[in-house]
């Protein structure tokens, strides 16, 4: 039932398909940077890592391809870079069909995983070799690779070997490889994943500030939502093989499509429930709450909420009029510092979760209390499971 | 905030006392399991080293008998007869195209054993080399004899379509002992070194718009530097000082420096001129494989 879900992809689920439905018209009239037909990809006859997927990606934008591992989205990657080719379907960079066509002949450049780069050249001679191999001129040559050591600020590194530089280094030089070809796109897979976390941070306003400077294409795989959420201008989510949802970081986290969506992407609370009217739904428990909900009455659904748009009151009364509430009973209190989590039992299978932000005037609950569980109904969605 | 740094700090202080202290009994148990190897060496390698090395500044009585007196440079002298030379140029030609062919021939097929997808595949082609090994060499060297002879299998091959005659007791059959010996040798340390090679790095490569040839040339191969120099120091040492093969294979016709060291210790009866030559290949040997290893900046 899950997979059903995910397999529906932008044309299919919630309020969005007709404001996609515009996008993609737009996309077809200006051509796309890189566009994915029904592509799919099977090792040996029982892998399927990549399953019937269309995309289009815009020139110019910074697109993210999101998911667990083993979703499909690295496979992706390496078919747009020709180090892999579809089983089935088109890959196109700028409305040219690449077929088998290899990687040397493709416009396209990598940031791999780990870097991959050249042990027994130095700095320079890493930037250097797309140029050198296409037959750039040597003073062309000279020159672009000084600039590029200097965009990502590796100013006097050049006749350092690899594994003299620091991790962040070292991916600064795996970026400036790619970038001084100047392709038309530049394919990142997971390139900040070996970094540590204060790094990858600045990294990653980095990388988007690089993007702007040179305006190429980026497609940027991770598994890491927070890292999609903050760089990209679009996301494609993916789940076993399959496009699970695209959209801006906001339309992603604000208004998933799916379950699996609504899970993979930031915290959220599920809670069983069944459709009763427009808009309307009896939770497992029997509160009924307005929420965005299509499909008809008596359907099962899930209702989906997130932790930091759910409130705490004593009582109804308390909470302003026009919102969903729903009594519960304090089940567990989590302290994390800058907020505090409270499982609240609504009577139903799964607990729902209250983040309250930890400042002075926030009050306390202890574990047992009765509560009012509150939240606006444009912050739930129910979504088919 | 708490810095990084702060929380990545050690939390216990080691007193440097303790701790050089333990690093010293840590290198004595270091020696104490090397022991036995070093007792071996001295023994069976240093000393009679040593004693060879001696032994090339003795003299010899008329009968040819080495003596341990009237201590001359006469056999060091002796090695820049012509003669020597000779045999030393045959043996340095023989040696060196039986490295190189060793490494043409031994490389595509390290390379098509190291990328078997299924390590299974590769472990079996690997203990597909080692099996020669498994028989003696001396008697897999009279197996050539038979096939290279007048009746063997290569010999009535070779008549047949008229490519070839007879080979035994030619240079070629020395060659093809000394090929079928030392393959081995250069495609072990090949597959260990293509192995290990990431191939994200040729995938790089051919990201970086090198064709597969160019991959192959500016990345393959230079990474697969370390086995080739193992490769070629294993073969061309032992093929540099071979006795067997060229004295089996090659009869009395082709003689090369293994050889001609017998010969002064044997029929010769010239123990110092023996230990003179035995002493010069070593010392070559050794500042040439040092000079190999420098010039790559690196020790194996």
């Amino acid at each position: 039932m899950l997979l059903a879900a995910q397999g529906r992809t932008l044309t299919s689920v919630g309020k969005t398909p007709s404001q996609y439905a515009g996008d993609w018209d737009e996309v077809t009239e200006h051509q796309s940077a890189v566009s994915f037909r029904g592509v799919t990809k099977r090792f040996g006859d029982e892998v399927v890592a990549v399953d019937g997927v269309d995309i289009d990606i815009r020139d110019g934008e910074f697109f993210s391809l999101l998911g667990p591992s083993g979703c499909g989205k690295t496979t992706s990657l390496r078919m747009i870079a020709g180090l892999e080719f579809p089983t089935e379907g088109s890959v196109q960079i700028f409305g040219e069909e690449m077929g088998v066509r290899p990687p040397n002949k493709r416009p396209v450049n990598t940031v791999f995983q780990s870097y991959a780069l050249f042990p027994h050249m130095n700095v320079e001679d890493n930037i250097a070799f797309g140029l050198r191999m296409q037959g750039v001129d040597k003073s062309e040559v000279l020159t672009r690779v000084g600039d590029s050591i200097d965009l990502v600020r590796l100013t006097g590194l050049g006749k350092r070997k690899p594994n003299k530089l620091s991790g962040g280094q070292q991916q600064r030089v795996a970026l400036a490889r790619a970038l001084v070809n100047r392709p038309k796109v530049l394919l990142l897979d997971e390139p900040l994943g070996a970094l540590d976390l204060k790094l990858r941070q600045t990294m990653q306003l980095e990388l988007k500030d690089i993007q702007s400077e040179v305006g190429i294409t980026f497609v940027y795989v991770t598994h890491d939502q927070e890292e999609a959420l903050t760089m990209s201008d679009r996301i494609a989510v993916m789940s076993e093989g399959k496009l699970a949802q695209v959209g801006t970081s906001e339309e992603i986290y604000e208004t998933p499509t799916n379950v699996f969506v609504a899970g993979f992407v930031g915290e959220m609370c599920f809670v069983p429930a069944v459709i009763v009217g427009d808009n309307q739904v009896r939770l497992e428990g029997g509160s009924v709450v307005a929420a965005r909900a299509d499909g008809a009455a008596g359907d099962d659904v899930v209702l989906t909420v997130r932790p930091e748009s759910l409130h705490l009151y004593a009582q109804m009364g308390e909470a302003p009029d026009g919102r969903n509430a729903v009594p519960g009973t304090i089940h567990r209190r989590v302290f994390f510092g800058d907020s505090i989590m409270y499982e609240v039992d609504v009577g139903a299978a799964a607990m729902m979760d209250v983040r309250v932000e930890n400042i002075p005037s926030a009050r306390r609950w202890n574990e047992g209390d009765s509560v009012i569980v509150d939240f606006h109904p444009d912050a739930a969605a129910a979504l088919a499971e | 905030m708490t810095d990084l740094k702060d929380r990545g700090a050690p939390v216990e202080q080691v007193n440097p006392e303790l701790e050089k202290k333990a690093n010293r009994r840590e290198s004595w148990r270091g020696f104490f399991h090397a022991a036995p190897a070093y007792v071996y060496l001295t023994f069976f390698f240093i000393l009679p080293l040593i004693i060879v090395f001696v032994f090339s500044f003795a003299s010899r009585s008329r009968t040819g008998k080495p003596l341990l007196a009237d201590w001359n440079l006469d056999s060091w002298i002796k090695l820049l007869d012509p003669l020597v030379r000779t045999i030393a140029v045959r043996s340095l030609w023989m040696a060196i195209l039986n490295t190189v062919i060793c490494l043409i021939i031994g490389y595509p097929f390290a390379y098509w054993i190291a990328t078997r997808a299924k390590r299974s595949t590769r472990t079996f082609l690997l203990v597909l080399v080692l099996i020669p090994f498994w028989s003696n060499f001396l008697v897999r060297t009279y197996a050539w004899r038979t096939l290279l002879g007048n009746d063997g299998l290569v010999t009535q091959f070779g008549e047949a379509t008229g490519l070839w005659g007879r080979m035994l007791f030619t240079e070629p059959a020395v060659f093809i002992g000394l090929f079928y010996g030392y393959l081995p040798f250069v495609v072990l340390p090949l597959y260990a070194a293509i192995e290990r090679i990431d191939w994200s790095l040729v995938e790089a490569a051919r990201d970086l718009y090198a064709s597969g040839s160019q991959a192959f040339r500016r990345v393959t191969l230079p990474l697969s530097k370390p086995g080739i120099i193992a490769g070629s120091v294993l073969v061309f040492i032992p093929s540099l000082g071979a006795y067997v093969t060229p004295d089996i294979l090659g009869g009395a016709k082709t003689t090369l420096l293994g050889n001609y060291i017998v010969t002064q210790f044997g029929g010769a009866r010239n123990w110092p001129f023996g230990a003179s030559l035995s002493s010069a290949i070593l010392i070559v040997m050794l500042l040439a494989t040092l000079f190999y290893f420098r010039s790559d900046g690196k020790t194996l």
